[in-house]
This record gives C-alpha cells, sequence and structure tokens, in this order.
C-alpha cells in the first residue's frame, strides 16, 4: 500500500514522516516520533488515555489515521510543561492534590483537562466532571482529579484555591 | 489493533468525492469523524480497500438559516452543533442531543452527517430527525436527491443511500416560536448509547396540545416516528390519561433487541417513561 508523507507540528516542532494509511495517530506519535506519554489504554474510544490536543480539540488519537493529522498542531503530555522546564498548572495541581494513583489515565486527562480550561477557564464541578467524561480513572474515583483541574483553574486566574466545604 | 490495508483519499469537493465513490462501488467508503467507522476498522468488522475522508470538502461544514428551514452540512460536528448559537435560538433540541451524544472528545469529531447516515439504530440523531420532519439531502451520480428523513431508515445500518451516494446536509424546518421540546435519553454511564430514548417537539395553544411530533431511539432496527402516539395526543391538554393512552400506542411499535442494556420488555417500558419525561418536560418549555 503506497505511504503517504505528512508533516504535523508536534509540541511546537515540525516533523514530516511516511506512513502508512493505516497507522493510528497514537502508533504514529508512540512509535515513530517516541513520545509515549499518550497512552493506549482500551483502543475502542471509550477510556481517553490517548487523548491528544489536535488544532484546539481534544481527540482521542486511537481513533484518528495519522494521515488525518497531515497539516494538525498537536500536543501531547511531553509538550505541557511551561518554556522555562516549570510543571504547567494542571501537572502541578495533579501533583499538589493526589491527583494521580498508577498514574495511566494522567496524561489523557491533563491534555483534557487543558483544552477545557481553555474553552472554560472557571468551570464549576459540575462543569468539571461532564468535561472530563471522555476520560477514565480506574483508581482515584475522580475526587482528587476534580480538584486538582479546580486547583489549575484557580492558579492559572491568579486567584488562591480554596477547597469545598465538605 | 490495527485496521486493515487500504488506500486513502482526500477530495476538495463533494463532486469529486462522489466521483471517487461512485468509481470505487463497494471496495470505497467515505469517513466523515470516524468514531463509528474506525473503531470499526480495527475489530476489521469493516474492511474497505479505500476511506474516501471528507474532512477536506469545506462545502460540507456550517449551519444557515434557508428561509423557513435551516440547513447543517453534513461534516458538521456535535462540538459545533452545541457551540451554534443559531441552533440555540431556532432548534435547541439539537444541542440537548448533541450534549447527551458520546463524550467530549467524540462530539469534537463526530459529525451530525455521519450520525444520521450510518443507519446504526443506537444513534441519538436519526430518531430527532424523524421527530423534526428532517430532510435530507444525498448526492449521487446522477444529481442531488432529497429524501425525507422519515423515509430513510430500512433497516439496521440500511438507508435509502446508494453505492456512490454521499449525504450532504440535512434540512429541517424550524418549528414555531415558543415549542417546546426535549429528548430524553436513558444509558448506563456518560457516552453509552440510549437504553432508550424519546425526543418530543410540541406546540401548545390555550392549554392544549396543537401539533405534537415523537422519535424513538434504540427500540427497534431503525429509530421510530411515533405518528399515532401524536394523534392521540394532538387537541389534548396532556392530562394524565391522554398520555398513558399515547405512552401506550408508542410501546406498541417498538421491537427493541435484548441486550447489556436489558430484556427487550425492560427497553420497551423505558421507551415509555422516557416519552412520559419528554411530554411533561417539552410542555413546561411551550409557551402557549
Amino acid at each position: 500500500m503506497a505511504k503517504s508523507q505528512v508533516a504535523m507540528k508536534v509540541n511546537g516542532a515540525t516533523v514530516e514522516a511516511l506512513v502508512e494509511p493505516r497507522t493510528l495517530l497514537i502508533h504514529f506519535l508512540r512509535e515513530e516520533l517516541r513520545l509515549t506519554g499518550p497512552h493506549i489504554g482500551c483502543e475502542t474510544s471509550h477510556c481517553g488515555a490517548c487523548t491528544v490536543d489536535l488544532n484546539g480539540k481534544s481527540v482521542k488519537s486511537c481513533t484518528i489515521f495519522a494521515v488525518q493529522a497531515n497539516g494538525a498542531d498537536i500536543r501531547t503530555i511531553e509538550g505541557m510543561a511551561n518554556a522555562d522546564g516549570t510543571l504547567h498548572a494542571l501537572q502541578e495541581g495533579f501533583r499538589e492534590m493526589h491527583g494521580l494513583q498508577c498514574g495511566f489515565c494522567t496524561p489523557g486527562m491533563i491534555t483534557r483537562a487543558y483544552r477545557l480550561l481553555q474553552e472554560n477557564n472557571n468551570p464549576s464541578e459540575e462543569e468539571i466532571r461532564f468535561g472530563i467524561a471522555g476520560n477514565l480513572c480506574r483508581c482515584t474515583g475522580y475526587q482528587n482529579i476534580v480538584r486538582a483541574i479546580q486547583y489549575a483553574a484557580a492558579k492559572l486566574n491568579g486567584v488562591p484555591f480554596q477547597e469545598a466545604a465538605e | 489493533m490495527i485496521p486493515g490495508s487500504f488506500e486513502y483519499h482526500r477530495p476538495s469537493s463533494v463532486q469529486e468525492a462522489v466521483g471517487l465513490l461512485a468509481k470505487l462501488g463497494d471496495d470505497g467508503r467515505a469517513i466523515a469523524g470516524g468514531h463509528s467507522l474506525i473503531p470499526m476498522m480495527k475489530l476489521r468488522l469493516a474492511k474497505p480497500a479505500h476511506l474516501v475522508d471528507l474532512g477536506g470538502i469545506a462545502d460540507l461544514k456550517g449551519i444557515r438559516a434557508d428561509g423557513s428551514d435551516i440547513v447543517i452540512g453534513a461534516m458538521t460536528t456535535q462540538h459545533e452543533l452545541i457551540g451554534s448559537s443559531l441552533l440555540e435560538s431556532k432548534l435547541p433540541i439539537l444541542r440537548e442531543t448533541s450534549l447527551q451524544v458520546a463524550d467530549p472528545q467524540v462530539r469534537y469529531m463526530g459529525t451530525l452527517g455521519g450520525n444520521v447516515a450510518n443507519g446504526d439504530p443506537g444513534n441519538d440523531m436519526p430518531a430527532v430527525m424523524l421527530c423534526l420532519g428532517a430532510t435530507y439531502h444525498v448526492m449521487g451520480k446522477s444529481g442531488e436527491r432529497r429524501i425525507a428523513a422519515r423515509e430513510f431508515y430500512q433497516g439496521a445500518y440500511f438507508t435509502a443511500i446508494e453505492g456512490g451516494d454521499l449525504l450532504t446536509a440535512v434540512r429541517i424546518p424550524v418549528p414555531p416560536a415558543g415549542h417546546g421540546y426535549a429528548y430524553e435519553k436513558l444509558k448506563r454511564k456518560i457516552g453509552d448509547y440510549a437504553t432508550a430514548a424519546a425526543a418530543v417537539v410540541l406546540t401548545m395553544s390555550g392549554g392544549r396540545v396543537a401539533n405534537c411530533s415523537i422519535g424513538l431511539t434504540n427500540v427497534a432496527e431503525t429509530p421510530l416516528w411515533a405518528e399515532e402516539a401524536a394523534k392521540i395526543l394532538n387537541g389534548s391538554a396532556l392530562d394524565a390519561a391522554t398520555v398513558k393512552r399515547a405512552v401506550a400506542a408508542a410501546e406498541a411499535i417498538t421491537a427493541p433487541a435484548a441486550d447489556a442494556r436489558g430484556p427487550a420488555a425492560y427497553r420497551t417500558k423505558m421507551a415509555g417513561v422516557m416519552l412520559t419525561r419528554a411530554l411533561a418536560r417539552a410542555k413546561s418549555k411551550a409557551r402557549g
């Protein structure tokens, strides 16, 4: 099968490659670009562990072909930290609020939460829960993931993080 | 899971896409958002030799008013439906339904055209289109046809689409201002297909139903337009006894499969419960 030439921007750097049309974006990212932050979880578009940011949308990279991402601007968890190397507010929030246990879902959670906060910089708890409904976590019960995103929203908005009363 | 090999095509116009699909015949398959097709390809339940990606066709995008209709391009995503102020003011049932489709990531990619054309009885939009009396624009070898949504669905994954056809747009007559609407969907979890769901659009006049239309999701091989149930409700004040009769008429046309979402009798009953709730909520929103 003829390969296709693709060019895309990944975490700010332009990459070019020849891909088989059937190569899924997640396989391209992990195996060609060695970006193993996006994880392969369910492979059936349910779990969200493979989520990346693609042209301003949260996309499950197991459900799009690399050839379809030709020309796209992609950000993965590897491109999430601040330019000076410090952690992004979301990464810091997940650390401070214990938003992960095994960590398998975390790259997808953080890249999804990144887009959620771009679209709504001060989401309610309900909006956060609805907004991350495409990402499954089997450890935390989500409580601390929600708190981590609230922490990040507060930090990005320059206001002190206040825990909701129990 | 890796799909079988295929050749990739990315036409830039509807004409080019239709030409390709006609030439490729059964070997070709159009791909819209891909969130039904790619999982099927990974499972090797679908093995198209050629994929015709509709993502590069600007004419298939967008939402516009056209006289008393709204016309939505087939490649408009669920996310775009949710964000449209035109739909929010004229056809709010679409936003309400889109928000209940799958999950955020899927809604960024999943399209209205794919949802209505795929023929999956679990998809939510087809029943809403039956309810609204939508028409599908279908481009084929011999030009454009317009097919009523109510005549489009023939069986699970069987529709009026024939080889070489491409559904390009959905045309929806705007319901009268002040209409009531609701899409009630029972599902096991976010992202799931409906155990049963009901779409209702109605107008009220002097406290009585002037006009009512009902669609049902995932309780038969095709979406259902519950015409008899709606007839029973017309002219009524949606009193409990009339609603009960209408719900019974709606339940009577269902023929759900038993699956992990429950036995057939349960899903029929849930269709009735969803309809009861949708009627109550639509009434509460209607003026007149």
